[in-house]
């Protein structure tokens, strides 16, 4: 940082207003893709462990082997096979949401009470009847509350990305630590908290309406 | 629906979840409540739960109706069958209407049907729909929970229902009237029912039949109450139901079981001595004082009887106990006892007199009823074994 300059340089924020927004706009892509593609990977696994009760240690065995690799890294080593591009920013964003997904969506079904469940068979609901109408909707919040943890993180990690070249919010910050210039490191990395907050706000109010019980008890 | 008779045929399962069962053969009549009564381990969950195909049976058969529970579908079979367990097992994310409408919009109903239905159950169990309809089970009452579990079993009108301890988890108060609640409703529907409990006077209350089990999976006695009261077939069975068998026994007859004997009965504003009159030839020291609507205000002895005044209800003795036609002859006795006067006044729903009950009339009842058990026992012992 050159001596005497301001943190934020206003005149070249708004002059860079559509640059801003295009990398916001990378970020949240990258985000959704990560937890959308993480969310379905976590929920076939879920499903599988349901089945087999037996496969859950060895999953989260290997996904949380998985977290524990430190993002550059991971990184480093796929370039070899996927190169530069997004694929390779998408395994290892994918890849973090595993563990978190797969323990909460699992732990979610298993937290269904057994007299309820033992009810909804007893009556004659199929299994697959007994998953949808029962398990998921009794579930559905420890779940959410799985995403919430997964995006935060997720939109925080999408900022390494840009170091293999793929946007979003690092790449101000890069851009930033490059030229020696504040403001670019400032904007991408108090955007990247900014949408962290505000997706992770906007989950507790999707949790909210979806179960009504939990709000309406007494 | 037709109601459904309800078989175990030599029905064996060796490691139960909830206790072994060896060699289980009885058979409920349709539209009777059969109890299975015995201590934790005695198998009587596994065995109700082999009906359902909860538990499938290591050897021999359940059938409803006849058919053999094992060669129906097993989704088909459940939805015929409805299920109340002790924990409710409520979805804690429908509402209360939702929940009752369960098995109905499993078969597919019309959602107008389903709809009246649901308001014609909450009516029945007591509940008022407008209150309770769109509540969560979280917002309701422990015994109101219950009721509603009752209610979605029944939401489908099953042939056969299956009860496992459904009012253990209330308490004393709300457990008997929910035990009565469910008897009037038996009364009018007359599903055929299997009730388990681990408690033998809820057992004989609910029980038209009761099967005692005992450790291990065996079926010590299976009869009606009164002849369990009466002739327990072994020392458990002795054990189990208790040292008090003759005032369980009472608990099993009402006040209307009693052939009642009129009193010596006067009317506030009548002349003292017309009362006195009536006191003597009835050869009675009490009569009984009723106001204008029969209602009955207390004893007057005879020596106040004589004077020229009418009669006002200022010096009765008023300690007298009520009871009604439903009071059962355990109640009525406990209250007998307690009281200063040793003859009980028999009131009508509207408390107006209809008769007194005293120790002797009571006596008479519980030995006529012996006498009728031991001949429907003669009867029964001369029915041909399925």
């Amino acid at each position: 940082m050159r001596d005497g300059e301001p943190l934020i340089l206003w005149d070249w924020t708004f002059s860079h207003i559509p640059d801003i927004w295009h990398r916001v706009l990378e970020h949240l892509e990258l985000t959704a893709i990560a937890v959308g593609l993480g969310f379905v990977l976590a929920f076939g696994l879920s499903l599988l462990i349901r089945r087999v009760p037996a496969l859950y240690s060895p999953v989260t065995w290997v996904t949380g082997v998985l977290y524990a690799i430190p993002s550059l890294a991971l990184f480093a080593l796929l370039i070899p096979f996927t190169g530069l591009s997004i694929v390779t920013a998408e395994i290892g964003l994918v890849s973090y949401t595993l563990l978190i997904l797969v323990r909460n969506i699992v732990g979610g079904l298993r937290s269904v009470p057994p007299d309820v469940r033992e009810a909804a068979v007893g009556m004659g609901y199929s299994q697959w009847q007994l998953l949808w109408r029962v398990e998921l909707p009794l579930a559905l919040a420890v779940i959410i509350a799985g995403l919430r943890v997964a995006v935060v993180t997720t939109v925080g990690l999408v900022t390494v990305t840009a170091l293999i070249g793929q946007g979003g919010l690092g790449a101000l910050i890069i851009q930033g630590i490059q030229q020696f210039f504040a403001t670019p490191l400032v904007i991408g990395a108090g955007l990247s908290i900014a949408l962290a907050i505000l997706l992770d706000g906007a989950l507790v109010l999707i949790q909210r309406q979806v179960t009504p019980w939990t709000r309406r008890a007494v | 629906m037709t109601n459904a008779t309800v078989e175990f045929r030599h029905v064996s399962k060796k490691y139960g979840p909830q206790g072994a069962v060896v060699d289980l053969s009885l058979l409920v009549p349709a539209g009777d409540i059969c109890v299975l009564v015995g201590p934790s381990g005695c198998g009587k969950t596994t065995s109700l739960k082999m009906v359902n195909r909860l538990v499938e049976p290591s050897s021999g058969q359940v059938l409803i109706d006849g058919q053999d529970v094992m060669t129906v579908e097993v989704t088909a079979l459940r939805r015929r069958i409805g299920y109340v367990i002790q924990q409710t097992g409520l979805f804690p994310h429908q509402t209360v209407a939702d929940n009752i409408a369960t098995v109905p919009r499993l078969l597919g109903w019309p959602k107008p049907k389903i709809r009246a239905r649901v308001e014609e159950l909450i009516d029945l169990i007591g509940l008022d729909s407008a209150r309770v309809r769109d509540r969560y089970p979280a917002q309701l009452s422990g015994g109101e929970r219950q009721r509603v579990g009752v209610a979605r079993a029944m939401a489908a009108e099953p042939p056969v229902m299956l009860m496992d301890e459904p009012f253990g988890a209330v308490d004393p108060i709300v457990r008997e009237r929910l035990q009565n609640e469910f008897l009037r409703l038996h009364r009018t529907l007359g599903t055929t029912v299997l009730f388990v409990t681990h408690d033998i006077d809820e057992a004989i209350k609910m029980g038209s039949r009761v099967a005692v089990m005992q450790q291990g999976g065996h079926l010590a006695q299976y009869a009606p109450p009164t002849e369990l009261l009466l002739h327990p077939a072994n020392d458990f069975v002795a054990r189990f139901v208790g040292t008090d068998r003759g005032l369980k026994r009472l608990s099993l007859l009402t006040v209307a079981d009693v052939k009642l004997e009129p009193g010596v009965v006067a009317r506030v504003g009548e002349p003292a001595r017309a009362a006195w009159t009536r006191a003597l030839e009835a050869g009675t020291n009490y009569v009984l004082l009723l106001d204008r609507n029969d209602q009955p205000q207390g004893w007057m002895k005879v020596e106040q009887l004589t004077t020229e005044e009418t009669l006002t209800a200022d010096n009765v003795d008023a300690s007298s106990p009520l009871v009604h036609f439903e009071t059962t002859l355990r109640d009525a006795l406990s209250m007998l006892l307690t009281s200063a006067v040793q003859t009980a006044v028999v009131v009508d729903e509207r408390g107006r007199y209809v008769a007194v009950l005293t120790l002797e009339t009571m006596g008479e009842a519980f030995r006529s009823d012996e006498a009728t058990a031991k001949a429907g026992r003669t009867a029964l012992a001369a029915e041909p074994v399925p």
